[in-house]
């Protein structure tokens, strides 16, 4: 908001990343959300792992929709070039940009509302395509923006502030996104940053469609006793796969994990994640057996998070299209436009 | 024998032929037109299909005219009558003295035919059977065979068609040599029993020169290659859907690297017109060249998209091929109805630029140029076609590129533009012309970015709900659409030979029809200024031809007058001085529909005037 400036001071002994940046560089504007909101520790692990990955800033290009979430992207990454589109089409103008320009990292962040009701279509088919993005849904289950109605994530039976139980089954984004062939799928919660910060950095790695469901409880509306996307009902019903490490290329691999439980998962990149598996008999890259998993566990009340599901080798759009490997944005005036010469032989086949 | 005396033309006629969707028709009448073509002779063929695959009637309608009129024309004089489920309707629609043309291997009662026509049966099933015992041989060549037929009855050179045979099939020489059997079947055939020729007769003629055939959308495609397009979302709607086959199959031909043999394009089909439109907003917001093709109903879903470009200034190219609505309407017919939905597109105060091309050549003309106008305007270029010029091959002038041309990228600040200390304001106005300047994401470490919205912000893009700063980019949106005018097609202006109070204005797919009215109209003693609009915003010489006449016909094919609203809305002018020529049935407009109208209209104001006779 424009009547709080953030001051632009920087502490000088703050601790700089390779390329010399401080956490204030990754930072955006003040946040304008409520105090508490669960976005926020969202924004505070996207900063982290930027930070962390020392990416330049405007070397991300953060792209959201409509709503509490999709705000977020003005209070990280102030050098970033950000969009805030239009309801549920987020996934269609990042795919586009992506198509643009395949150097960039693309950012997208949405909520439940965004990409479960009104953007089921878009979040499926950027999914289905394999566009290589990060996309973050925020998940709180209730319309925020517009004072607490239910948003198609609401699990059955759970009741709104106002008292009315929730009757309609619930969509669960990461059945879907394990369903419709991402190829990185995890949830997190937003209080649980220790989990959050790897996740993003793997994704962000990762060069395809990376999912990220993140429960992010709504202390306005969706905080209470009888929800189901409350601080407390989350914490009580986290049932953890796996903790995630993440390690690129130039970090030496010095993990403490006992072996037998412990995995290195290599990227395209060079990147490592380390998990270290706390359900012992969980797969991350069985997509049928995390789909199973996810649903027995999903009967039986539990929110099950972590890496759920890596592959290791994902394809993207761009290679699906066999682009050229320089940016389509950068194309010269001679790369793209045939001349007079081919065009009068166009003519001369058209007579 | 016929009870009036048979048509008789030479190089000045119209051929329709009737026949089932689905039964392999398309390539044989095609071959038709282009023989006529290649004898020098002007010609204008039609598809009129119905929303269907296989099964229902469809036409093709072959207008050949030396004298080089290429709207249609309206009647037949041939009839190449070839569905029976239409055959009442077919021959009921012949010109008195015209021809009709069947299959005759069964018999057909007396009562079906006409007294003051020209019957012509050729045994063609008969034929086909005698020749061939494969049934889809059978159907395919039976195409062939009447094309045969007609090259003897019209007098064709045969040796034209050979060589357009020749060309299709290529290299394929057994396909060639049944081909060219079944034609000479047919044309052997009508030597034999039938009077050849007819009264209708194609003679060589010159009157072709170096113009090409092509239809508006292939055109319209090859544009958007020359100009620049790298990302292309579209999703399937008749009659936009062969714009995007062709802009891939161009781009296989012109747009693969040749060393790497990867593409320098991206197209994707994509899940809805929402999609599609988002798509491209976001490439171009990315900095490439995007552009979506569609049409009416795909403009209606893509209202939120396009208004989200205008207020947060971005460019898209949309090409919007329009056909009969509203609604699903007449999916195959042609109209030119979307003015309207596209210059106002989208919830709030919002004005798009719209080019009218009036055939292929201008299809392509303006496709290339749409990228450069959506560049330096920042803001949705429409072209907008329509069926009629999108669906059937045109005959045209040759496409031109001029080679010294470059892109206009339009106001992009680059890093050294930022380091050197220039101050940006991506909604700042820095040059008077309501174009501020963008950055493209990726730009600079420290400068430039900005956050695109659709809400309402300030000069340096800061998020605002205060209502100057509102007003004030409202207003530089307006300033930016005042530029657009100077920057868009002019108006091009045809005077009659001798002064005249009266005007036309007309636009797109109606130009080759008001050009041969206006021979009709003057036939008839009347005299008329003609002002062809090729784009939206109105050049200033709109509103000074309107001026200059004492009231201006407007002609235009949909039903609401929807160019005569712009006119009266954006140009101030009192709408009694506008009178609307409309002709919105699907079928395309006619040169002696137009002269009908305006013909009538201005012979009731040649009555006494009542003052007169009252007073």
């Amino acid at each position: 908001m424009t009547y709080i400036t953030k001051p632009k001071f920087h502490h000088p002994a703050l601790p700089k990343n390779a390329l010399g940046y401080t956490h204030r560089d990754y930072e955006g504007s003040v946040s304008t959300l409520c105090a508490g909101c669960g976005h926020d520790s969202i924004s505070g692990a996207i900063i982290e792992a930027c930070f962390e990955l020392d990416i330049a800033p405007h070397r991300v290009a953060k792209l959201s929709g409509i709503g509490c979430s999709s705000k977020t992207p003005t209070y990280f990454l102030g050098n970033s070039h950000g969009f805030n589109s239009v309801h549920g089409r987020m996934p269609s103008v990042l795919t586009g940009a992506n198509l643009a320009n395949r150097e960039l990292i693309y950012l997208g962040v949405s909520g439940d509302g965004d990409s479960a009701s009104i953007g089921l279509g878009q979040f499926a088919h950027a999914l289905r395509r394999g566009v290589n993005m990060v996309y973050i849904v925020e998940n709180n289950g209730v319309y925020g923006l517009t004072k607490g109605q239910f948003s198609a994530t609401a699990d059955r039976g759970s009741k709104s502030k106002r008292g009315v139980t929730n009757s309609d089954n619930s969509i669960d984004l990461v059945a879907m996104a394990l369903q419709l062939g991402a190829t990185f799928v995890a949830r997190s919660f937003s209080g649980d940053k220790t989990q959050m910060v790897p996740l993003i950095k793997a994704a962000i790695e990762h060069e395809g469609a990376a999912f990220i469901d993140i429960v992010s409880p709504c202390v306005a509306f969706n905080n209470h006793a009888g929800s189901t996307k409350s601080f407390d009902y989350v914490r009580e019903h986290n049932e953890a796969v796996n903790r995630l490490d993440f390690i690129t290329g130039r970090a030496p691999i010095t993990v403490a994990y006992e072996p037998g439980s412990m995995e290195v998962v290599e990227q395209h990149d060079g990147s490592k994640l380390v998990l270290k598996k706390v359900a012992a008999d969980y797969d991350a890259h069985d997509r049928l057996g995390a789909m199973s998993f996810l649903q027995r566990h999903a009967a039986l009340g539990q929110v099950v998070t972590g890496l759920l599901y890596v592959d290791r080798e994902p394809e993207d759009l761009h290679r699906h299209f066999n682009t050229v490997a320089a940016p389509l944005n950068s194309l010269s005036d001679q790369e793209l436009c045939p001349g007079s010469a081919a065009l009068d032989k166009i003519n001369a086949g058209l007579r | 024998m016929p009870s009036s005396s048979p048509i008789s033309s030479v190089n000045d006629f119209v051929v329709r032929f009737a026949n089932v969707n689905g039964s392999g028709s398309a390539s044989a009448n095609e071959l038709f037109a282009r023989s006529v073509m290649r004898m020098g002779i002007p010609v204008a063929p039609r598809n009129i299909f119905p929303s269907n695959i296989q099964g229902l009637p469809t036409w093709y309608e072959v207008r050949i005219s030396e004298a080089g009129h290429l709207g249609a024309r309206g009647g037949t004089d041939l009839m190449v009558a070839m569905n029976p489920q239409t055959w009442d309707k077919d021959v009921a629609g012949i010109e008195t003295g015209g021809y009709l043309f069947y299959d005759s291997t069964k018999p057909m009662p007396q009562s079906k035919f006409r007294e003051d026509i020209t019957v012509i049966g050729v045994p063609l099933t008969a034929i086909c059977n005698r020749e061939y015992t494969d049934l889809r041989q059978r159907q395919l060549f039976k195409n062939i065979i009447y094309v045969g037929a007609l090259s003897a009855l019209l007098d064709m050179e045969i040796e034209v068609l050979e060589q357009l045979v020749k060309e299709q099939f290529k290299s394929k020489e057994k396909l060639i040599q049944s081909n060219l059997h079944a034609l000479h079947l047919g044309r052997d055939w009508a030597l034999m029993n039938v009077q050849c020729p007819i009264g209708l007769r194609l003679r060589r003629a010159d009157a072709v020169g170096d113009r090409i055939f092509v239809e508006g959308n292939a055109a319209a495609a090859l544009g958007a290659v020359y100009g620049g397009a790298t990302v292309c979302a579209w999703y399937p709607i008749t009659p936009s859907s062969s714009l995007a086959d062709a802009f891939a199959s161009h781009c296989k031909r012109l747009r693969v690297d040749p060393e790497t043999k990867q593409n320098r394009v991206a197209i994707v089909q994509a899940e809805d017109e929402l999609a599609s439109i988002g798509m491209v907003i976001g490439a171009a917001w990315n900095g490439a060249r995007a552009f979506t093709a569609t049409s009416g109903p795909g403009i209606s879903l893509m209202q939120e998209f396009l208004g989200l470009a205008y207020f947060a200034e971005i460019p898209a190219v949309v090409f919007d091929v329009q056909r009969a609505g509203p609604s699903t309407g007449m999916p195959t017919r042609t109209q030119q109805c979307d003015l309207i939905s596209c210059a106002y597109a989208s919830h709030g105060d919002t004005k798009h630029v719209l080019l009218f091309p009036e055939d292929p050549a201008e299809a392509f003309d303006f496709g290339a140029d749409a990228f450069d106008l959506a560049d330096r305007l920042q803001t949705p270029i429409f072209v907008m076609l329509d069926l009629d010029i999108g669906m059937n091959h045109r005959l045209c002038r040759a496409l031109k590129w001029d080679d010294s041309r470059k892109y206009d990228r339009g106001k992009v600040m680059t890093a050294a533009d930022l380091d050197a200390g220039k101050d940006f304001g991506r909604y700042l106005d820095v040059d008077g012309d309501g174009i501020p300047y963008r950055t493209y994401p990726g730009t600079h470490p420290s400068k430039g970015s900005f956050f695109t919205r659709g809400t309402s912000r300030d000069r340096y893009a800061r998020y605002t709900e205060e209502g100057a700063p509102y007003a004030d980019n409202m207003q530089r949106l307006i300033r930016k659409f005042e530029t657009a005018k100077d920057l868009v097609p002019r108006p091009l202006q045809a005077n009659a030979s001798k002064p005249t109070k009266y005007g036309v204005i007309y636009y797109g797919s109606t130009s080759p029809a008001m050009d041969e009215a206006i021979d009709l109209i003057e036939t008839r003693g009347h005299a008329l200024n003609r002002l062809r609009v090729r784009a939206f915003p109105f050049h200033s010489s709109v509103t000074s031809f309107v001026a200059d006449h004492d009231f201006v016909f407007v002609v235009e094919q949909n039903r609401d007058a929807q160019l005569r609203s712009l006119i009266v809305n954006e140009c101030g002018i009192d709408p009694i001085r506008l009178v609307p020529i409309l002709h919105y049935d699907g079928t395309p407009i006619t040169a002696r529909f137009i002269a009908h109208a305006i013909g009538d209209h201005l012979e009731a104001l040649k009555v006494t005037p009542l003052r007169k006779v009252v007073s």
